[in-house]
């Protein structure tokens, strides 16, 4: 056990047991994944991407691009989980990924032998012959060789939230600077919300031994938690990862729900991802240390100094027993210092710097460079060069700190480019790089703990100012103030073997020189070309090494050489929790129509249209397919009477004094001549002239009209009329809504479509009280409900609504009449056959790209009056002749069938398409005429009737001989419509 | 983005519906001829930087909302019903 007696934020008295591949450990509560393996001796936590060399934890943070773990087993398993962030629970089974068979012993390490052919580019440049090759081989079996963690291809049943909240001020990240920032905000009255990813908030507090005002600096931060925690103005937001920076204020931001419970609450969701909008916002995101490369620097035992230290300091866990320390700056020696103090021998501090010095009681090797490790799965030398030659030093743990960089991701998510600061050798948020966002602490570059809490507060100050608030006073609590002293170095040079700088994507400094050789310099390129910081850590703790060997290779300064672009999210975002409720049912909600349930009772099988759930057909007995059912339908409307629910057809209430005008203009013809108590067919064009969609309107009153729209075009229609009376003449006094969902509607249709509806209504219904295309309140029993005659099926036929609710009970009335006289429902189908008997169109004409010339009914568009797409309609091109004109059309040769979508040709001519004449919209069986039929455009269609053409669709193989004939192919001068 | 409702107050983007150019508040006179319509139908500058369009907040109120906006950093400036800069203009 390398766990310390005593120290270390942990509850000692909460021994929590967990597996690590199969093997049972203990940690305690206030451990990591990763804190408990090292108390456990566990060095060996995973195996590399491309080389499957052996890997240790190298972080204690969000950065860590090692040591990634499956957590769980099952379906709900889940991959690449960083051991550095996440909690043990009791029973937490975590296995490591990439290796076969074992951890130990990975039979793919030979990869690493192979290592000289697989350097950067090897892929490209090797697996490109045969082309097929790549997807049936190749590729196969280098995702099995490489990869990190595995799906288990079962749905995720993990229930994930989305939430949105606002407030004044969104301060990131809890060290010094965010901490002061939250309190001083949150004193001077703003709404704040502190964010953190870690569990418990201080930040890098949590790892220090530092004083801050006197007290241990990890309970000062725990002091001023709880003060902010007593503040109804504030919401502490740990365990949440801000993930992205967008425009105007929001922010996305992770929040890990249950990840670290053993058994989560019902309905818990395991992540919310939510939406904050923030006025201002405060990044005090910290820095995150990086390395130095040097030979073989991926060995299990090598870590980051500052990790190292808080490993020790927070979790009481001594990553090594004799533990050395590689460094050019002096943070490298706050660590070797609070080991010492810990009781954690140190075997020696490397410093690159001629003249550093010891600050306690450790071996000091100034002026040396670490040149090499060794040590099979697991460090146990290394080898130091110093002036005097090389000096090998047996060690278990080696600790490396090239510098901390302010984490300057966030302020880089909307393009903006960091700029370089030299006394601290590393970039810095650029000003106003994201609108409303500034930076404190060393986010900001300010290192120290003083230089922290002051541009913590600062910050809010300025925020408090900028909101027109006033500034408390607040005591900047005393605390260290030790400038950065840094000497920049990036790389040994000159040492054999291969240094690695993105661990997780396996990418070298040697991979950048041959970047470089071979003319990917920009670092962009060098980014693709290596792959270096592609990885789920985005190269966290790589990416500076790596243009830093670039800039030295091309004589170029780091600042001129630029960073690559840092994109959300900061960290890996779940894609269940980004999609969360936009799943399943969630992302397509059902509307059903009223009569639902009596339609599934009666066997309807239905389709989705839009997010209405509509009948297409009703299967009885002895029907094997729906054309039974729907011939049977349409013989069934066409002989007594037929029962369909349009209730999904938008309805739209018109009224004012301006209404009827408000229609001729928004409608190409006249409604404000329409008598009361008629109903007219409209056509409503758009700006451009072509069709946007049609229906009726009925009139009711002299300032009252009801419009119903196509069930596909409703809401389309509504934000029209919304456009045309706010956009366009808000001059007049009209005023709609939508009452789509206020009424259901039952078409009615048939010869005994009146019979039906007698003694139903209390009113007598007459061809002469109500004609054809008449409409009028009329009462069943005490429900008060509408009338239309209307038709869609060419039948005598009537549309009767009544207020929703009553929607159920209507249907099952009309249903049991209906069956009295050999009647019924018809769907969909149904519904479509009877309208292209009749040549009725339907969005499958109206598509977008037709005028109203173009389907006949040019005559529509009145020459009395301006209406919207009037003028564009009339302009050269849009009607005549060389256009395609709507048509009906027959079959007349063997092959009887019909195909939506199929194109037209003369008979004689090739189908290609310099000879194509038009296309099919839509097509049926009509058991009415005993063949097929179809509606389609043809050019110059009208004055061709009687001509044979051919339709030939080459995809499906399939060429059928037709007559060109009027649209109308049943009951041409409407005889039963009327009566 | 974070739109300002003149109704509503400041909303989430995905509660709106963008319509492009402010333009179409302009529809020409009826008897303005096709040519007119032509460039009120098709014709678009295409700026960086300030733009007037049209958002329509179709989640929210149903107002049709004039917005300036800075199409190069997402700023809005400026945000007024529609039907109060069409009587506005008049």
């Amino acid at each position: 056990m390398s766990r310390l007696a005593k120290g270390g934020q942990l509850d000692r008295s909460q021994q929590i047991p967990f597996t690590f591949d199969g093997q049972t450990y203990l940690g305690f509560k206030g451990d990591t994944l990763a804190s408990a393996l090292l108390a456990n001796d566990v060095r060996l936590v995973g195996r590399s991407f491309k080389y499957h060399r052996p890997r240790g934890i190298l972080t204690s943070g969000s950065e860590e691009p090692n040591a990634l773990m499956q957590i769980g087993v099952g379906p709900q398993t889940t991959p690449n989980v960083r051991a550095t962030t996440q909690e043990i629970y009791r029973g937490l089974a975590a296995s490591s990924q990439n290796r076969f068979p074992s951890l130990s012993f990975d039979l793919m390490e030979v990869n690493d032998l192979l290592s000289p052919f697989l350097s950067a580019g090897f892929y490209y440049k090797t697996f490109m012959w045969p082309k097929a090759f790549w997807e049936k081989l190749y590729e196969p079996v280098i995702r099995r060789a490489a990869g990190l963690g595995a799906l288990s291809g079962a749905a995720d049943a993990a229930h994930y939230d989305k939430a949105f909240a606002h407030c004044d001020l969104l301060v990131i990240g809890s060290g010094p600077a965010g901490l002061m920032a939250a309190l001083t905000a949150a004193k001077g009255g703003l709404d704040v919300i502190l964010a953190d990813e870690d569990f418990t908030l201080g930040g890098r507090l949590n790892s220090e031994t530092y004083e801050i005002d006197g007290a241990g600096c990890s309970d000062w931060a725990a002091g001023i938690v709880s003060e902010l925690a007593a503040m109804k103005n504030v919401r502490l937001m740990p365990r949440t990862t801000i993930t992205g920076a967008y425009d105007g204020g929001t922010y996305g931001a992770l929040e890990r729900v249950s990840h670290h419970l053993a058994t989560a609450p019902d309905h818990a969701p395991l992540e919310t991802f939510w939406r904050i909008a923030a006025r201002r916002a405060i990044l005090a995101g910290g820095a995150i240390e990086r390395p130095i490369a040097f030979p073989n620097n991926d060995r299990p035992g090598v870590m980051m100094a500052g990790a190292v230290r808080s490993y020790v300091n927070r979790f009481a866990a001594a990553p090594g027993q004799a533990v050395s320390i590689f460094t050019n700056n002096d943070d490298g020696h706050r660590t070797a210092a609070d080991l010492v103090a810990a009781g954690v021998t140190i075997a020696a501090v490397i410093d690159t710097r001629a003249g550093a010095v010891a600050v306690a009681d450790y071996p000091l090797i100034t002026g040396a460079q670490v040149v090499g490790t060794s040590g099979r799965l697991g460090l146990s030398e290394i080898s130091v060069r110093t002036s005097a030659g090389i000096r090998k030093i047996k060690t278990d743990c080696l600790g490396v700190s090239g510098g901390w960089n302010p984490s300057v991701h966030l302020t880089c998510h909307m393009n903006g480019r960091p700029v370089w600061r030299e006394d601290i050798a590393a970039f810095i948020p650029a000003d106003g790089a994201i609108p409303g966002l500034i930076s404190a602490g060393s986010a900001l570059g300010e290192m120290s703990t003083h230089a922290a809490l002051k541009t913590g507060a600062d910050a809010a100050a300025e925020v408090l100012k900028d909101l027109g608030k006033k500034a408390p006073r607040v005591t900047l609590p005393k605390a260290e103030d030790a400038p950065v002293t840094i000497q920049p170095f990036w790389h040994v040079n000159g040492a054999k073997g291969r240094s690695w700088l993105d661990m997780q994507n396996d990418v070298t400094s040697k991979d950048v020189k041959l970047a470089h050789q071979e003319n990917f310099r920009p670092v962009e390129h060098m980014k693709r070309y290596t792959t270096l910081g592609m990885a789920t850590d985005q190269g966290k703790t790589s990416n500076m090494n790596g243009l830093a060997i670039m800039a030295e290779l091309t004589g170029r300064s780091i600042p001129e050489t630029g960073t690559t672009t840092f994109r959300p999210p900061y960290t890996p975002v779940a894609i269940g929790a980004l999609g969360a409720h936009g799943a399943g049912k969630s992302f397509a909600p059902e509307r059903f129509i009223p009569s639902d349930a009596l339609a599934r009772e009666k066997n309807a099988r239905f389709a989705e249209v839009g997010l209405w759930y509509r009948p297409s057909w009703f299967t009885q007995a002895g029907e094997t397919n729906w054309r039974q059912s729907c011939d049977r339908e349409v013989v069934m409307v066409r002989a007594s009477v037929g029962l369909c629910d349009v209730t999904t057809l938008g309805k739209i209430d018109i009224q004012g004094p301006d209404a009827p005008e408000f229609l001729d203009r928004v409608y190409s013809n006249m409604f404000s001549t329409l008598p009361i108590g008629k109903v007219r067919y409209g056509l409503m064009l758009r700006e451009d002239g072509m069709v946007m969609d049609d229906g009726t309107s009925a009139r009711f009153g002299e300032n009252h009209y009801v419009m119903t729209t196509t069930t596909a075009a409703a809401g389309q229609v509504m934000m029209h009329l919304d456009f045309a009376a706010q956009v366009l003449w808000p001059e007049l006094d009209v005023q709609f809504i939508s009452v789509t969902e206020q009424w259901a509607q039952f078409a009615v249709a048939g010869p005994k479509s009146r019979q039906l509806l007698d003694g139903l209504l209390s009113e007598d219904i007459t061809d002469e009280t109500f004609p054809y295309m008449a409409c009028g309140d009329v009462t069943i029993g005490k429900v008060k409900a509408r009338l239309f005659r209307i038709s869609f099926s060419g039948e005598h036929a009537y549309e009767l609504a009544v207020p929703a609710h009553y929607g159920d009970a209507i249907a099952r009335e009309l249903d049991k009449r209906a069956a009295e006289m050999g009647g019924g429902w018809y769907g969909m189908e149904a519904l479509n056959v009877m309208r292209i008997e009749k040549g009725f169109i339907t969005h499958a004409e109206i598509h977008g790209r037709v005028t109203a010339d173009d389907i006949g009914a040019g005559r529509m568009v009145s020459a009395k009056k301006d209406c919207v797409g009037k003028v564009s309609s009339q302009r050269p091109g849009l009607s005549g002749p060389e256009r395609e004109q709507l048509v009906g059309l027959k079959p007349v040769g063997t092959v009887k069938q019909f195909l939506g979508g199929a194109h037209l040709f003369n008979v004689d001519d090739d189908a290609v398409r310099m000879n194509d004449q038009g296309y099919i919209t839509s097509h049926c069986f009509s058991p009415t005429l005993g063949h097929t039929i179809a509606l389609g455009f043809v050019k110059n269609g009208r004055a061709r009737m009687g001509e044979v053409i051919k339709m030939v669709d080459l995809l499906r193989n399939v060429e059928t001989k037709c007559e060109i004939c009027n649209p109308v192919f049943w009951d041409e001068k409407g005889g039963a419509l009327r009566g | 983005m974070r739109i300002n409702c003149p109704i509503c107050g400041e909303r989430d983007s995905r509660e709106f519906h963008y319509r492009g150019s402010a333009k179409l508040l302009d529809r020409p006179a009826p008897d303005a001829g096709a040519e007119a319509f032509y460039d009120y139908v098709y014709i678009r500058e295409n700026p960086t930087g300030l733009n007037r369009e049209l958002w329509f907040h179709d989640s929210g109120c149903r107002s049709w909302i004039v917005a300036e906006r800075n199409v190069t950093t997402h700023e809005f400036f400026k945000t007024e019903l529609a039907v109060d800069a069409k009587r506005g203009a008049k």
